[in-house]
């Protein structure tokens, strides 16, 4: 398999003023190969859709850079990049109520990219809306109305038509079911699952929750404060998680199952995500690490292969931890 | 068997609308237990939230209407003019907590002197001695430096410190029964745990009783003893978490369990969604409020409401799929329809339009 985008080592701080820097992406470098869905995980603040939106453009890097097909993109992005990139990469948005413009068509909105991009009239446009208004379960006649007039699952589905309709190779999907009832989540899931099979879509795929990021991912990325603390096959995250703050939020993630949860050991860890204007030095994670040795306060860890000696010999090929105690 | 502390029976609400009237709640009954914690379980629009603002007074009417039913906490009506008035329970035998305190808390008053409102309201307390109990409060709901805090604005805090702040105000008058709408929803999963988990030490320490309002089958799992699922403003299917989760009988639930991922290293069985979308409740269907969405549906079902049919002592479920003369109930008290029979057969199909 080989990489379709590779991040590296890509910063991106923001200067909110009085010389207050917030580091929302520290450093960081991730492969995501081609056909795979890679499901970034984290807190709220922790940076996952400022790095998602950074991969493609839509913030300028502070440093690093991503490369698309062996390709390095622009540090910061002119209109023209955009238009270039549109039918390689594109994105769903988190939220389905303000990511559409009201006053625009559905049909409109889902054939814009086409008409910007694609030198094809406007019957044939026209005849793609409709094939892709019922590929995501929409009908024809859905062209002529307004977001409005759509639940919010529906919505959602405009969003992945109007991101999807390019045929791009790589998405980003920020949150793309978390404004979604539960049964409405698996409608969507379902349909990203199906196109991405049908299209051969590589997909980063950024959610909060852990049991839908399990399910629909082949990797998965876990984000805190900036930084990638692990990296592995989704089920051996899942199931074996070996980084202390991995540990913590897979214990924090509720199970639909009260035996289980009778069972399950109070591990929360106390405190919040520090802000990530005055990032402490060491790592992160250290000042609410259960495991924090002195070293931790010291010594940034980087994200690298556990030694065989903490992780037996067992250890998978994809994984990866930023932590001290398997150095 | 003891007393409930609350008994809703047949609950009715309404609101006026210019498209209409919206049949929100449409005969809602259940009891709360002291020291139980009961979850209501639901989609955005099924009626809980209603439900339970209704029994606080919270409802604007108009537009707001409770058209039938009663509630009686501790043997007080409390559907009554008098109670909706007046602050006689709420806030101090009665507390809520919301789903988004930032919106919740006044912007313009120091954390500790909303808390400390609440206590010179209904106990009297002086303006010093309500301040200093809110920091014991917000100890208690395990707030660092609280003396400190207690004097900042909610812009200060974040998301979760606000809701142990909300928590702190809702118990400050030591209820005996919370009320929390979605209280974690907004929260990440490493804040939300802690917020349960400090619910539950509160729940053992004043044996007070929990009404849980959420969308969440896990948070159901953690914290539930009883669980009511609600569709369409109507309570679909009752009983102990267990028989919910192991024994659960309406297709509904059956279709939410369906739709969230296992967490079982063995089970990568694909989601499978329930289609469609809960009905428009300004003509609520005539039979089942489930009917168009459900895999199980017959031709009865468009037709005639479903009738409560018990499952056990204590556990019910809202579907002629368990009628005594149900075909299907011989074959097994517990129907397990979506999981071995994903589509319909072909004389259940075309019943649902």
């Amino acid at each position: 398999m080989s990489a379709l985008v590779e991040i590296n080592d890509l910063t991106k701080y923001f200067d909110i003023g009085q010389d207050q820097i917030v580091h929302a992406v520290d450093g960081v470098s991730l492969s995501i190969n081609s056909k795979e869905v890679v499901g970034l995980v984290g807190e709220s603040g922790s940076g996952k859709s400022t790095l998602g939106k950074a991969v493609l453009g839509l913030h300028d890097k502070t440093s690093g850079n991503v490369s698309f097909a062996g390709q390095v993109l622009p540090q910061k992005y002119r209109s023209k990049d955009f238009q270039s990139r549109a039918q390689q990469m594109q994105m769903i948005f988190q939220d389905p109520y303000s990511s559409l413009n009201p006053r625009m068509t559905v049909g409109e909105i889902i054939g814009e990219g086409l008409k910007l991009n694609k030198d094809i009239d406007a019957e044939e446009i026209s005849q793609r809306v409709d094939h892709w208004l019922s590929l995501v379960g929409l009908s024809a006649e859905h062209k002529s109305r307004y977001p409005h007039e759509f639940s919010g699952g529906q919505r959602q589905r405009i969003g992945i038509a109007r991101a999807l309709i390019l045929e791009p190779d790589f998405v980003v999907c920020d949150e793309p079911i978390s404004a979604l009832d539960v049964s409405v989540q698996a409608q969507v899931v379902n349909l990203l699952a199906e196109l991405k099979e049908s299209m051969g879509l590589t997909l980063l795929f950024i959610a909060h929750d852990l049991s839908m990021v399990r399910y629909i991912s082949d990797r998965m990325a876990v984000m805190y404060l900036g930084g990638l603390v692990e990296v592995g096959d989704a089920d051996d995250v899942f199931f074996d998680p070996l980084h202390p703050y991995t540990k913590t939020l897979i214990a924090s993630n509720p199970e639909a199952d009260p035996e289980s949860e009778r069972q399950r050991v109070s591990t929360t860890i106390q405190g919040e995500i520090p802000s990530p204007v005055n990032i402490p030095a060491g790592c992160r994670f250290a000042n609410r690490c259960p495991e924090a040795m002195s070293i931790c306060h010291g010594t940034t860890p980087t994200l690298k292969k556990p030694s065989a000696a903490m992780v037996g010999n067992e250890s998978k090929e994809n994984r990866r931890v930023a932590c001290h105690l398997f150095d | 068997m003891t007393k409930p502390l609350l008994r809703v029976q047949d609950l009715h609400v309404e609101f006026a609308t210019h498209g209409g009237t919206v049949h929100a709640v449409r005969g809602v009954s259940f009891d709360v237990k002291a020291g139980e914690t009961l979850a209501i379980v639901g989609e955005s629009g099924c009626g809980k939230s209603v439900t339970v603002q209704s029994l606080m007074g919270l409802i604007p009417m108009p537009p707001g209407q409770i058209t039938k039913g009663s509630a009686e906490l501790m043997g007080h009506d409390i559907l009554s003019s008098k109670f909706i008035d007046g602050q006689d329970i709420r806030g101090s035998k009665v507390s809520m907590i919301f789903q988004d305190p930032m919106t919740s808390l006044n912007p313009t008053m120091n954390i500790g002197s909303q808390i400390a409102e609440t206590l010179e309201v209904h106990r009297g307390y002086s303006r010093r001695k309500a301040f200093n109990r809110a920091i014991e409060l917000l100890e208690l709901t395990k707030i660092p430096e609280a003396e400190k805090r207690a004097k900042q604005y909610p812009f200060e805090f974040s998301g979760g410190m606000l809701q142990r702040a909300m928590i702190a105000m809702a118990i400050a008058c030591e209820p005996t029964m919370l009320i929390a709408d979605e209280p974690t929803t907004a929260l990440d999963v490493t804040i939300q745990a802690q917020i349960l988990d400090l619910l539950k030490d509160l729940q053992q320490e004043t044996d007070m009783a929990i009404v849980l309002i959420t969308h969440d089958l896990g948070v159901v799992a953690r914290m539930a003893d009883e669980v009511l699922v609600m569709y369409a403003g109507q309570v679909v299917e009752k009983g102990p978490v267990d028989d919910i989760f192991y024994r659960s009988a309406h297709p509904y639930t059956l279709g939410l369990r369906g739709a969230m991922p296992s967490n079982d290293p063995q089970n990568n069985q694909q989601l499978t969604a329930i289609d469609g979308s809960p009905p428009d409740l300004f003509s609520p269907p005539k039979g089942c409020g489930y009917h168009p969405r459900c895999p199980n549906a017959m031709v009865l079902c468009n037709q005639r409401a479903p009738v409560i049919e018990s499952l056990s002592e204590q556990h019910w479920s809202r579907c002629w799929l368990h009628h005594a003369d149900s075909e299907q109930r011989p074959q097994g008290l517990y129907f397990r329809p979506s999981a071995a029979q994903p589509n319909r057969t072909p004389e259940q199909k075309g019943t649902s339009q």
